[in-house]
C-alpha cells in the first residue's frame, strides 16, 4: 500500500522517474560487468592452455612473468605430445572404451526401459523400486568389490575390465522409461491389432518417437566415458590401456619431463577438443539433457 | 499373461545381469568386507568378524586429514557455489543481449575433462624455480608476496582446490537455476508490479519461494557431490594426495584399495561405508529442512 | 459379418489399496450384432464400454464367455488375427511417420502369402485415403494435420486391411463441435459404403442416436437396453436409460400410483389402468408437458426462455428430483403460449398476500401431460412399469 502512494507522489514530478531510469541503467551495466568477469574466468584457462601449447619450450622457460600472447606460435609441442608419449594410443583407447560402453549401455537400457514401461509382468513394481533404490547407491560403495571381481577374473588391463562395470546406469533406464510411458497406450493397441510384435513396436515406434531422449543419454554417457578417471586408474597400470584422463596424469608425473609445460598443454588441448566440438554441435541437446538430471561426478 | 511375463524378463535380463554383478552383489559384499578383520587380498582369507576395520580407519591420521579436507571443501564450496550460481542466473535472466553466448560459455567447464583442465589451473597457480606463475605475478602487481598454491601452505592449497571445485560445479548449477528462473510465470511479476511491489520484495516473496525446490535440489546434490570430491584434487596436486596433505575421503578409499599404499579392501570398505553414512545423514537432514522450508 | 457375444464377462482385480472384490467391467453380455450394421455402445464413462470393445478386438482376454464372428469362435484368437480395425479418441497416429507410412504400417506386418509389394501397399493406402478424402495429405506428418484430418487418417489406417469389423472408441470426443458433426456424418457414410460391421463407443447420447442402427445402453458393466435409437428414447426400459437419453434431460418426480391414478406429490396427473398401488418415479420428457389451466400438475413458474423454434418453460415442483423442470413447447402454438404468458403475468403482477400465501396463485403454472411422454418406474428397482390409459 505504501509503495503505491509513494509512486503516485513520485509520478507528479519528473525528477524521480528519471532517477529510476538511470538506476536501472547502472544495474544493467553492473550485471554485464559481473557476467563478463565470470565469462572471462571460465574462458581464461582455455585460452591459457591454447596459448601455452603454441609457445616455444625455450621461450616459455625464459618467461619469468608469463606473457599473454606469443608472436611466434609453433606446432612443435603437438608433434612432441604425440611422439614423446603415446597420446594417440590413449586417444584410441578412450574412443574404443567410449563407443563400446555406450553401445552396451543402449543394449541394456532400452529393453529394460521397454519392459518396465510397456510389458506387464509379476513383480514389475517391486523390481522397479529396487532399481530406483540402486540409484541412491554411490559408486564408491560398489567400486571396491568390482575392483576385486575384475582382478580375480584376471581382467585387469583389458578392455572388458574397463568396460563391463561402466555399462549400466539405472538413471538412464529411469529416464527412458518415463519417456516411453508418455507414448499413449492407444498406439500400442493399434499396433497390436495390426499384428505388430512387441519387438517391432519397440524398434519401429517407440525408439523413433523417443529419439531425443535416446540421443540425450548417449551424449551424457559419452561425456561420462570420455572423462572417466577413477575406474580406469584402478584397473589399468599398463600404459597400453590408459584412457586420456590417466594419460594426462601419467604425462604430468613422468611424461615429457616435468618442466615441458607447453607440450603438456598441447596434450590437454588435444584431449579437451573432442568434447568441446561435440558440445558446440549438440549444445541445445546437451544442456537440455543435463538439466533433466545429469550431475557431474 | 504368462508368455508376456517370460518375455519381460528376457528384455530385463541384460540389465539384471549387469546390475546384479556390478551393483547389487558389490553392495552386499562391501559390508562383508568391512567387517572381515585382517582380510588378505592374495589368499582371500580373514581372521574373523568385527569392527576393527572401522576403528583402524577412524584412528588413521591420513583418514582424519581426508575427513577434514572433505568437510572444509563441502562447507566452503556448497554455499559459495550455490549463491554465486544464483547471482549469475539472476543476472542472465535479467538480460537479453548476449544471453545465449554467456550461457554457452558458462557451460563449457561441464564438458571438459577434469584432469586436463586441472593441469591448467595448476600451472596458473604453481610456483617454480624459474617462474612464480601467472597468479603470483598478478598478486605481485598489487604488492602482495608470492605464494606457492600447489606445494605451499595448507590454506593456499585449499583455496585453489575450492576455486577449482567451484569452477567445475558452477555450470550445472547455473543451468538448473536459469531454467528454474525462466519457468516462473511472468503473470506473478505482472501482478506484483500492479500492486507496486518493490524489486527486492519481488525477489524475496515471489522468485525465491518459486525456485526454492530447485535451490534445495542443488544444495543436496552439491553436498553429495562435494563429499565425493577426488578428481579435482588429483588434477591439482597429483596422485600422491596423502603426501600433499590434500587427500579426500574418496581418495583415501582408493589409496587403500590400490597403489603404493593399497591392498586393503577391508579398510577401503569401512571408509566407504563411513562416507556413505555421512552423506546419508546430511541428505536426510537436508530433506527434513527442505520439507519445512520449501514452498511449492 | 455378424458378431455374437455369449455370457461375456470381464473382471479386473480391485486396484484400491484396501483390496476388495473384483471389479466387473463387463457383466454377462449376451447379444448379437447383425451383419453390416453400425452399433452404438453408449454409457457414462467407466461403465465398461471400452472394455467391451477391447474384448471384441482381442486386446483383452475375457474372464469367461465366448465371442463369435459369424460362426467362428474367436475368443482365443489373437487380436491381429481377428481382422479388425481400431480407431481411438486420441487418433493414436505414429507421430514420427508420414500419413502414407501410418496407413501402410498395418500392411507391413502381413506375412506369408498375404505379403504385399511396396507398390501394392501404396495403392491400398491411397484407396483407403480416397475413402476418407485425405489423398492430398499423404506426405504430411500427423502434427501438421488438424484434429479432424488426423481422425480421418486413423480411420484410413483402420480400413486399409479391409477389416471384418471396425471398432471406434470415442472417435469424436477430441474434436470441436463443428468437426464432430461433420466427422460423424463421414463415419456414417464410410460405414454405408464399405458395409463393414461397425461398433462405435461413445458417452454422448446424441452422437449415438444420430448415427447408430442399434444402440446398446450400458451402466456399470451391465447392458440396460438394446434397441433402435428412437425406441430407446420412446420406450426406455428403466429410469437410467430414460435419464441418459434426451437433451434436455427427462424430468423426474417422486410419485405414487393410488387407486388407478398417477400422483406426482399430491397432484393427480393421469388415470392409468392395470397398475397396483405403489411408490414410483415418474419421468416426463420436456416435450410431454402441455400448459393447461385445468392441468393436474401444479408447478411454480421460474422463467421462460424463447429459443427460436422452441420455448422452454422453467418451473419447479416440490416432488421433483433435480434442479429444475424444463418443459418445451412449440413457439408457434398460440394457445399454449397464452397460457404461459398468463402465468407469467400472475407471477410478476400478483400482490403478495402473506395470510393466504398457500392459496394464492402467484407464479403457479399448471400442466397436463401427454400420455406417451410420461414413463413410470418402480421406486425400488427403477424398472419401467407399463400401463395403459384406457
Amino acid at each position: 500500500m505504501n509503495d503505491i502512494n509513494e509512486n503516485k507522489t513520485a509520478g507528479s514530478s519528473a525528477v524521480p522517474v528519471k532517477k529510476k531510469k538511470k538506476h536501472i541503467h547502472i544495474m544493467t551495466v553492473l550485471v554485464y560487468l559481473m557476467l563478463s568477469l565470470w565469462a572471462l574466468m571460465v574462458l581464461f584457462p582455455f585460452y591459457w592452455m591454447l596459448l601455452t601449447s603454441v609457445k616455444d619450450y625455450g621461450a616459455y622457460s625464459s618467461e619469468y612473468i608469463p606473457q599473454f600472447f606469443t608472436l611466434s606460435p609453433t606446432a612443435d609441442n603437438y608433434v612432441e605430445a604425440f611422439s614423446a608419449v603415446p597420446l594417440g594410443q590413449y586417444f584410441v583407447n578412450t574412443l574404443i572404451f567410449t563407443v563400446i560402453t555406450t553401445a552396451l549401455m543402449l543394449i541394456v537400457t532400452v529393453p529394460a526401459a521397454f519392459a518396465f514401461s510397456r510389458l506387464e509382468f509379476r513383480g514389475r513394481n517391486l523390481l522397479f523400486t529396487l532399481f530406483l533404490a540402486l540409484m541412491m547407491i554411490p559408486n564408491e560403495l560398489v567400486i571396491i568389490t568390482n575392483f576385486q571381481t575384475i582382478t580375480d577374473l584376471g581382467m585387469r588391463n583389458t578392455f572388458s575390465g574397463l568396460i563391463l562395470p561402466s555399462v549400466t546406469s539405472v538413471f538412464f533406464i529411469y529416464l527412458l522409461k518415463e519417456n516411453f510411458e508418455q507414448i499413449p497406450d492407444e498406439l500400442y493397441k493399434a499396433a497390436k491389432v495390426d499384428g505388430t510384435s512387441d519387438f517391432k513396436y519397440l524398434i519401429k515406434v517407440m525408439i523413433p518417437i523417443c529419439k531425443p531422449t535416446i540421443i540425450t543419454i548417449i551424449i551424457l554417457k559419452v561425456i561420462e566415458c570420455w572423462n572417466s578417471y577413477i575406474w580406469p586408474r584402478l584397473i589399468t597400470d599398463d600404459k597400453a590401456y590408459f584412457l586420456v584422463s590417466n594419460g594426462i596424469q601419467e604425462i604430468r608425473e613422468n611424461g615429457f619431463g616435468r618442466e615441458n609445460i607447453p607440450a603438456m598443454m598441447a596434450a590437454v588441448v588435444v584431449i579437451s577438443l573432442p568434447l568441446i566440438v561435440l558440445f558446440v554441435i549438440f549444445r541445445k541437446k546437451i544442456m537440455e539433457g543435463v538439466s533433466r538430471g545429469g550431475t557431474k561426478g | 499373461m504368462k508368455k508376456n511375463g517370460f518375455k519381460a524378463w528376457l528384455y530385463l535380463l541384460p540389465a539384471i545381469i549387469f546390475l546384479g554383478a556390478f551393483m547389487f552383489y558389490p553392495l552386499i559384499d562391501v559390508f562383508v568386507y568391512s567387517f572381515e578383520e585382517g582380510y588378505n587380498s592374495a589368499s582371500q582369507t580373514s581372521f574373523g568378524i568385527g569392527t576393527y576395520n572401522f576403528s583402524y580407519v577412524l584412528h588413521d591420521p591420513y583418514f582424519m586429514q581426508a575427513l577434514k579436507n572433505t568437510f572444509l571443501l563441502v562447507i566452503i564450496t556448497v554455499p559459495l557455489s550455490t549463491g554465486f550460481a544464483l547471482l549469475i542466473s539472476l543476472g542472465l535472466n535479467s538480460i537479453k543481449w548476449l544471453r545465449n553466448l554467456f550461457q554457452t560459455i558458462y557451460f563449457l567447464p561441464y564438458v571438459t575433462n577434469t584432469l586436463a583442465v586441472g593441469l591448467v589451473f595448476m600451472i596458473l597457480f604453481k610456483k617454480t624455480a624459474y617462474s612464480d606463475g601467472l597468479v603470483n605475478a598478478f598478486i605481485g602487481i598489487f604488492g602482495g608476496g608470492s605464494v606457492d598454491f600447489i606445494d605451499g601452505p595448507y590454506w593456499a592449497k585449499m583455496f585453489v582446490l575450492c576455486l577449482y571445485t567451484i569452477w567445475i560445479v558452477l555450470p550445472f548449477k547455473v543451468l538448473i537455476l536459469t531454467s528454474a528462473l525462466a519457468s516462473v510465470n511472468e503473470m506473478y511479476y505482472k501482478a506484483a508490479r500492479i500492486d507496486g511491489t518493490s524489486k527486492l520484495r519481488m525477489f524475496t516473496r515471489i522468485t525465491l519461494p518459486m525456485i526454492s525446490p530447485m535451490i534445495f535440489y542443488l544444495v543436496i546434490t552439491g553436498f553429495i557431490g562435494a563429499f565425493k570430491a577426488y578428481s579435482d584434487s588429483v588434477a591439482l596436486f597429483g596422485t600422491d594426495l596423502n603426501a600433499a596433505g590434500m587427500n579426500t575421503i574418496v581418495g583415501y578409499i582408493y589409496d587403500m584399495l590400490y597403489g603404493d599404499s593399497g591392498g586393503y579392501p577391508s579398510y577401503a570398505s569401512a571408509a566407504a561405508i563411513i562416507l556413505f553414512v555421512i552423506v546419508l545423514t546430511i541428505t536426510v537432514i537436508n530433506l527434513m529442512i527442505s520439507k519445512k522450508k520449501v514452498h511449492y | 459379418m455378424k458378431i455374437r457375444l455369449e455370457n461375456l464377462t470381464k473382471k479386473f482385480p480391485n486396484r484400491s489399496k484396501k483390496g476388495g472384490p473384483d471389479v466387473v467391467a463387463v457383466d454377462n453380455f449376451n447379444f448379437e450384432i447383425p451383419d453390416g450394421k453400425l452399433i452404438g455402445l453408449l454409457g457414462p464413462s467407466g461403465c465398461g464400454k471400452s472394455t467391451a470393445l477391447n474384448l471384441i478386438s482381442g486386446l483383452e482376454i475375457p474372464t469367461s464367455g465366448r465371442i463369435f464372428f459369424d460362426d467362428e469362435d474367436v475368443t482365443d484368437v489373437a487380436a491381429e488375427n481377428r481382422g479388425i480395425g481400431l480407431v481411438f479418441q486420441n487418433y493414436a497416429l505414429y507421430p514420427h511417420l508420414s500419413v502414407l507410412k501410418n496407413i501402410t504400417f498395418p500392411l507391413e506386418n502381413l506375412k506369408g502369402n498375404k505379403k504385399l509389394s511396396k507398390e501394392r501397399m501404396v495403392d491400398k493406402a491411397y484407396e483407403a485415403a480416397r475413402l476418407v478424402q485425405i489423398e492430398e495429405l499423404m506426405e504430411r506428418k500427423p502434427s501438421e494435420l488438424s484434429g479432424g484430418q488426423q481422425q480421418r487418417v486413423a480411420i484410413a489406417r483402420a480400413l486399409v486391411k479391409r477389416p471384418r469389423v471396425l471398432l471406434l472408441d470415442e472417435p469424436l470426443s477430441n474434436l470441436d463441435a463443428r468437426l464432430r458433426l461433420q466427422t460423424r456424418e463421414e463415419i456414417r457414410r464410410i460405414q454405408r459404403e464399405t458395409g463393414i460391421t461397425t461398433i462405435f463407443v461413445t458417452h454422448d447420447q446424441e452422437e449415438a442416436m444420430s448415427i447408430s442402427d442399434l444402440i446398446v445402453v450400458m451402466k456399470s458393466g451391465k447392458i440396460q437396453q438394446i434397441d433402435k435409437p428412437q425406441t430407446v428414447y420412446d420406450d426406455p426400459k428403466n429410469l437410467f436409460v430414460a435419464k441418459f437419453l434426451g437433451t434436455p434431460a427427462i424430468n423426474v418426480f417422486v410419485g405414487a400410483i393410488k387407486h388407478g391414478r398417477i400422483y406426482i406429490g399430491d397432484d393427480p396427473v393421469m388415470p392409468v389402468k392395470g397398475v397396483e398401488n405403489r411408490a414410483i418415479y415418474a419421468g416426463i420428457r420436456p416435450e410431454g408437458f402441455i400448459p393447461d389451466e385445468q392441468g393436474g400438475l401444479k408447478c411454480r413458474l421460474k422463467g421462460v426462455e424463447v429459443m427460436g423454434r422452441d420455448t422452454s418453460i422453467l418451473s419447479t415442483h416440490y416432488a421433483q428430483e433435480g434442479e429444475i423442470i424444463r418443459s418445451i413447447i412449440d413457439s408457434e402454438d398460440a394457445m399454449q403460449l397464452s397460457t404461459v404468458n398468463e402465468a407469467l403475468d400472475r407471477k410478476t403482477n400478483a400482490v403478495f398476500d402473506p395470510i393466504h400465501e398457500k392459496d394464492n396463485k402467484r407464479g403457479e403454472i399448471r400442466f397436463s401431460v401427454k400420455p406417451r411422454k410420461i414413463f413410470i418406474f418402480d421406486r425400488e428397482t427403477e424398472e419401467r412399469i407399463f400401463f395403459s390409459t384406457n
